[in-house]
């Protein structure tokens, strides 16, 4: 487990001083020059030595992804597009760093600008993070004050721009492409890839889009080497993540932990235990709601990252997991995901506009149990049929977890079925209301 | 998508006032000046703002849009497909404050029924989408806020009250019907997003880089 003189976020909780002064107690801004005169090429192959892969949950090498960038100016300006609208329902780790680390955040942000190649970065904060928003603009403010950004920015000779736009309540725009329109002030509906951000982002420049975790730790990580940070964590799950519990246990909470650690370990140390002991629990969501659900035999012996939630058919995600007891209704809990997806899908592709309206109707019958054992399969075809069939992965997203359910608990599902049938009476086929059957448009 | 219901009746004009005129200037800034359409989330923001502060229900006229899309060079319809694609911009009028629960399963888990029911039960409204009849509360209804580990939220306005239960839900709109505005963050015991009863880690509370190494 990680130990308090390797985490990265110190100030997580808020308990210190969040602005300036504070953030500098903590080391951040030190040697913010010396950093940059290792160079780009320095920067983004440290960044790459140290592992860290992308902690918004796609998992996508973070130095990997900055080496696309071109190398060399074509006359378009440069972009950083941070990516703070943070969204994914269980996810709650960004809203820390920007209301508690934002110098963090802004330092990292120049000096993965500077290696980019980028005079300018943009944070898109989601809007309903309106007090979040405040500090970092306090913070930025402040950074422009003292001359750490800004012109000539913390005497490195780079010149570097930091600008907050808000969200205003669509979780599409957490996806890259969709985030990319709406701060062009368009509907945030993703674009076809290629090309991507890299060679065409926003306003048509070449653009990196990060996640605020992904960035902020960069400071930390050049500061105290590549060797440092993959020194924690596992093989290709290198480093300390923020992760977070809620759900059924006795204390939800943010946290920061060394990836690799067993899932059972962190709800004991963390989040105080699973609510009525260990044996109450039914089944986590390992990290935020687009990730398959696990069952307890899972969590007896998995370990929290990339890989081994991987292999279990699930993923790391976000890191933030939702812990259900055995009094949780695990039909409606992923009834209310399908309903989430529905109402953010963005319209633009028909298998997702049309089918997370399926898959939530369908699934609002299985909550009831007002269905037919085979439809049990019909549903599951309608996941794979959005599956795999959109521009961006939310239609992915909203197939996976009835996917895990249908996976993990379909003996629940027929048991509610039957009872519904013994219930009213029924033995043929559901009566269909009179109303008629469901119909494509709401 | 969201279906947003334009009133019939609005006002027939919308000026910005001084204060709205100062923010549009700082937000114009941040884009290149060829780029300034982006700053239509900002506008609607800030339009929608000065109508809380003007009339006591924050939301967005058609006059407004179109005073936005005349700004920023914008064909009009392009404010409104925004205007009507993200949820936080109010297309109709809301009460003086807006109740705004999440209901998603984070906050479901943790007994957002509760504060659903509280709600409804304090403010007389009947469903999600309503205002009070003394025109002071709006309920809605909002997908996942990011503050899981502090579920289940209530946001009012732009402030997220946090741990709640059905109790300190009444408490918290008896108190904003008198006028008062509690605290923002967690009701319980609690710093933020640590553990309820003292934090876990980081026992040291100021770190730096020296002493980490």
């Amino acid at each position: 487990m990680l130990q308090d003189k390797d985490r990265i976020f110190t100030n997580l909780y808020g308990q210190d001083d969040w602005r300036l002064e504070g953030a500098r107690k903590r080391g951040d801004w030190q040697n913010t020059a010396e950093i940059l005169a290792k160079g780009r090429d320095g920067i983004v192959a440290e960044m790459k030595a140290s592992g860290l892969r992308g902690r918004g949950g796609a998992g996508f090498p973070t130095g990997l992804k900055w080496s696309f960038m071109p190398k060399q100016s074509d006359g378009r300006p440069h972009y950083l597009v941070i990516n703070g609208d943070e969204s994914e329902p269980g996810t709650c780790k960004d809203r820390e760093v920007l209301r508690h680390e934002p110098h963090k955040l802004i330092e990292s942000a120049l000096i993965a600008s500077f290696a980019m190649g980028a005079h300018a970065a943009y944070i898109y904060v989601r809007g309903e993070f309106f007090n979040e928003a405040v500090h970092l603009q306090t913070a930025v403010d402040e950074a422009y004050a003292a001359g750490l950004i800004g012109k000539n920015a913390s005497g490195s000779g780079w010149d570097f721009d930091f600008f907050i736009h808000r969200g205003a309540g669509a979780y599409i725009c957490g996806e890259e492409t969709a985030l990319l329109e709406s701060l062009e002030g368009k509907k945030g509906q993703p674009r076809m890839k290629p090309p991507f951000p890299a060679g065409a982002g926003l306003y048509g420049c070449p653009t990196t889009v990060n996640n605020v975790e992904s960035i902020a730790v960069t400071s930390t990580i050049l500061r105290r080497g590549a060797a440092w940070f993959v020194g924690l964590g596992r093989p290709n799950n290198a480093g300390s993540k923020l992760m977070a519990i809620s759900g059924h246990v006795n204390t939800p909470c943010v946290f920061e932990e060394e990836l690799g650690v067993p899932l059972k370990e962190i709800i004991e140390k963390h989040g105080g235990g699973v609510r009525g002991g260990w044996d109450n629990l039914l089944a986590v969501i390992p990290g935020g709601c687009s990730v398959p659900v696990l069952p307890k035999s899972v969590c007896e012996t998995v370990l929290m990252d990339y890989d081994s939630l991987r292999a279990e058919r699930s993923g790391l995600g976000t890191g933030c997991m939702i812990v259900m007891d055995k009094s949780t209704d695990i039909i409606e809990a992923i009834a209310r995901f399908s309903r989430f997806f529905k109402h953010e899908s963005c319209g633009q592709c028909t298998p997702c506009r049309e089918g997370t309206g399926w898959m939530m109707r369908m699934m609002d019958r299985m909550v009831q149990g007002r269905a037919e054992l085979d439809e049990i399969d019909l549903l599951e075809q309608v996941t794979r049929q959005v599956e795999g069939h959109t521009i961006c992965a939310l239609g992915d997203a909203a197939a996976w977890p009835i996917q895990g359910l249908i996976r993990h608990f379909r003996p629940e599902m027929e048991e509610r079925i039957r009872q519904y049938k013994a219930a009213h009476g029924g033995t043929g086929l559901v009566q269909v209301p009179a109303s008629g059957v469901p119909v494509a448009a709401e | 998508m969201n279906t947003h219901q334009t009133p019939q009746e609005q006002p027939d004009s919308f000026a910005f006032d001084s204060a709205s005129e100062a923010e549009i200037v700082t937000v114009l800034a941040k884009y290149p000046e060829e780029r300034k359409a982006s700053a239509v989330m900002p506008l609607l923001y800030i339009a929608q703002r000065q109508m809380g502060r003007e009339t006591g229900s924050a939301w967005v006229p058609v006059a407004a849009m179109d005073e936005i899309a005349r700004r920023l060079e914008m064909a009009a319809i392009r404010v409104y497909e925004v205007a009507s694609f993200y949820t936080m911009f109010n297309t109709k009028p809301v009460g003086r404050y807006h109740l705004q629960v999440c209901t998603t399963t984070p906050c479901w888990l943790r007994g957002s029924d509760d504060v659903v029911a509280a709600c409804k039960r304090v403010t007389g409204i009947a469903g999600f989408g309503e205002t009070s009849a003394d025109g002071q509360f709006t309920l809605t209804q909002v997908e996942c806020l990011g503050a899981c580990s502090n579920a289940p939220i209530l946001q009012v306005d732009d402030d997220f009250y946090e741990d709640m239960d059905g109790p300190r839900t009444v408490a918290l709109i008896e108190a904003l019907r008198k006028g008062e505005r509690p605290p923002a963050g967690p009701t319980i015991n609690r710093c933020g997003s640590a553990p309820e009863g003292g934090r876990k880690t980081l026992m040291d509370s100021v770190h730096s880089i020296s002493e980490n190494k």
